[in-house]
């Protein structure tokens, strides 16, 4: 089976306070620790989980700068077999459209029995990238997979729907699926595990071997022509309680009793 | 005239109230900029959905099929494909939900149209779309300005508009026939419920919630203590349930149960806006967070800004006989 992941770098933001440039068209990323998109680190995993059961091999596909190299190393370590870096240059500013025309152009030339990658990335969450992918290279699919199970030329899906309940699904191979978070248990990443995989050759590639033009990526070819970034407001907001700890535990205590009908 | 075409949404024979959110927000858009509201209703034996949607838009188009019975990409692409290339609606609505999820890309690059997905709002500048939605997991508001298009096309968040329905219109119905259906690559096979692990989180007063902030599973017994005290059962968010250091069904948020005790102790959870849809309706929510900025803050009544470790073994305290 050949499999086909695509991966993202990104700031990892979730314990960060985030503060907005000066020009207000991005976040200060000066001091945040860039990392792999979480959904896109299940996806490694099940792909590697894949190749265990059925044999083949792993592909892995970025499209960011160099520092994302890092993020197909983790994956290499983790069982992948190859890797693809796709220059930005290019690509900064685009919109899902744009990344998925850079992606496209990568994969479509790429034996693939199965595509994975994550429902969507943390930074821009537009949770569409695959979705085009899929369309384009005219595969059937299947997002939000929180169980993949493969059968010769069938897929089963279990995708998440809301309210704890799920649907399955069943598709033709090859697919392309996205996956959601929890879907398995990603396997720990050591720096003797990178080490060993440090002999395989990233193969780079970018925009213009791609064959695209500067209309169809970036800003040139996104469909958004401006962005104002804003704090959100608070709202009213909690009645942020202070003093001592012990002030604080003790009126916390207090609210619990009144509310919560503890004695 | 132009018009706001919104593909309601269904499961199991029920209207979502995504459908009626959508209602909402369309019905805004379009008396501020003289268009018109048209419903597509895709499904199988849809007269008595439809009855609850024509007294509130303008247009209600109907196509019965039993291939639509419950959403699955192939013929829903197909049906929306033709639907909106026939009239050239302006603008295409349907919910950012695991069928809006999974529908609108491939259906924004059939048909070469610009989605922006996950939107609290969208407003028309001069017919230029302008939207609002957020990055970096809700902590960042984005206002995107759109380059001008013939057509556009939407996925909005549930919860930002309000779910009751005005019924101040009588909408012209039409049935549409569907279109010829090719070969499914995907199907449907049926809807599995969760396993439940014997605590029911959405019956319980109190709730003592564990976010991502815990950092480890071993952790969890100090939380657990501390909500033995009190006698409540432990909840989380996805984080935790992901790692499988609590059951899937303690899971509170849109993937997993909506809870509305009497108080909801949120510790160590940022409150991204998945979790909130599951919990902001608790009548007292108490949140204890690192990071003074976390949306949580947002919903709760009472903030401590501080570490939960600190926090919890004294909290715990206060409850010893």
């Amino acid at each position: 089976m050949n499999i086909v992941v695509c991966v993202k770098q990104i700031p990892e933001v979730a314990e960060a306070e985030l503060e907005i440039n000066k020009q207000g068209s991005g976040i200060d990323t000066e001091d945040l620790v860039m990392g792999i998109n979480e959904w896109d680190n299940y996806a490694v995993e099940e792909a590697v989980l894949v190749k265990e059961r059925h044999g083949g091999s792993v592909t892995v596909v970025t499209l960011g700068d160099a520092d994302s190299e890092d993020v197909l190393r983790r994956a290499l370590a983790m069982g992948a077999d190859e890797a693809v870096l796709i220059q930005e240059e290019g690509f900064e500013g685009s919109d899902a459209f744009g990344i998925a025309r850079g992606l496209y152009r990568a994969v479509k030339n790429l034996p693939h029995d199965l595509i994975l990658m994550g429902v969507q990335a943390s930074d821009d969450g537009w949770a569409q990238v695959g979705l085009i992918l899929a369309e384009w290279l005219d595969l059937p699919f299947a997002s939000l997979a929180v169980d993949v199970q493969i059968n010769g030329d069938l897929v089963s899906v279990h995708r998440e729907l809301e309210s704890n309940t799920q649907e399955k699904v069943e598709l033709s191979l090859p697919a392309l699926i996205t996956v959601q978070t929890g879907i398995n248990d990603p396997r720990y990443v050591s720096i003797m595990g990178i080490r060993k995989v440090r002999n395989i050759q990233v193969r780079e590639t970018d925009y213009e071997e791609l064959g695209l033009s500067e209309d169809e990526i970036g800003l040139g070819g996104s469909s958004v022509a401006s962005r104002t970034l804003s704090l959100p407001s608070g709202g009213e907001g909690a009645e942020i309680l202070t003093g001592t700890l012990n002030d604080i535990c003790e009126k916390t205590a207090q609210i619990i009793r009144d509310r919560g009908g503890v004695s | 005239m132009d018009e706001i075409l919104v593909l309601a949404e269904h499961r199991r024979g029920q209207l979502r109230d995504i459908t009626f959110e959508m209602m909402n927000f369309a019905k805004a858009l379009a008396s501020g900029n003289q268009m018109e509201v048209t419903v597509l209703l895709l499904g199988h034996g849809i007269d008595e959905m439809a009855g609850h949607l024509e007294n509130s838009c303008d247009n209600l188009l109907m196509m019965d099929s039993p291939e639509l019975a419950d959403y699955t990409p192939d013929p829903y692409l197909l049906a929306l494909e033709k639907t909106i290339n026939e009239r050239r609606s302006f603008l295409t609505v349907m919910g950012h939900t695991a069928a809006g999820m999974d529908l609108a890309p491939a259906l924004a690059a059939r048909l070469s149209i610009p989605l922006m997905s996950d939107c609290l709002d969208a407003t028309l500048n001069n017919g230029i779309l302008e939207v609002e939605r957020q990055i970096y997991g809700g902590k960042i508001n984005a206002k995107l300005g759109m380059k001008p298009f013939a057509q556009y096309f939407v996925t909005q968040r549930t919860g930002c508009f309000p779910t009751s329905l005005v019924h101040d219109k009588s909408a012209g119905k039409f049935p549409l026939k569907p279109p010829a259906w090719q070969e499914f690559r995907r199907n449907f096979v049926e809807y599995v419920e969760a396993e439940l692990s014997g605590v029911d989180i959405t019956a319980a007063d109190i709730l003592v919630s564990v976010g991502r902030g815990i950092g480890k599973p071993e952790s969890i017994a100090m939380v657990q203590e501390f909500a033995d005290a009190i006698g409540a059962p432990l909840s989380c968010s996805r984080p935790v349930a992901d790692k499988g250091w609590l059951p899937k069904d303690r899971q509170v948020g849109t993937s997993g149960k909506t809870v509305r005790p009497k108080v909801y102790i949120a510790l160590g959870i940022s409150g991204a806006f998945q979790h909130q849809a599951g919990m902001k309706n608790a009548e007292t929510i108490i949140a204890v967070n690192k990071d003074a900025r976390a949306p949580i803050f947002n919903v709760a009544q009472y903030g401590i800004v501080g570490d939960l470790f600190q926090v919890v073994p004294i909290l715990k305290e206060k409850f010893s006989k």
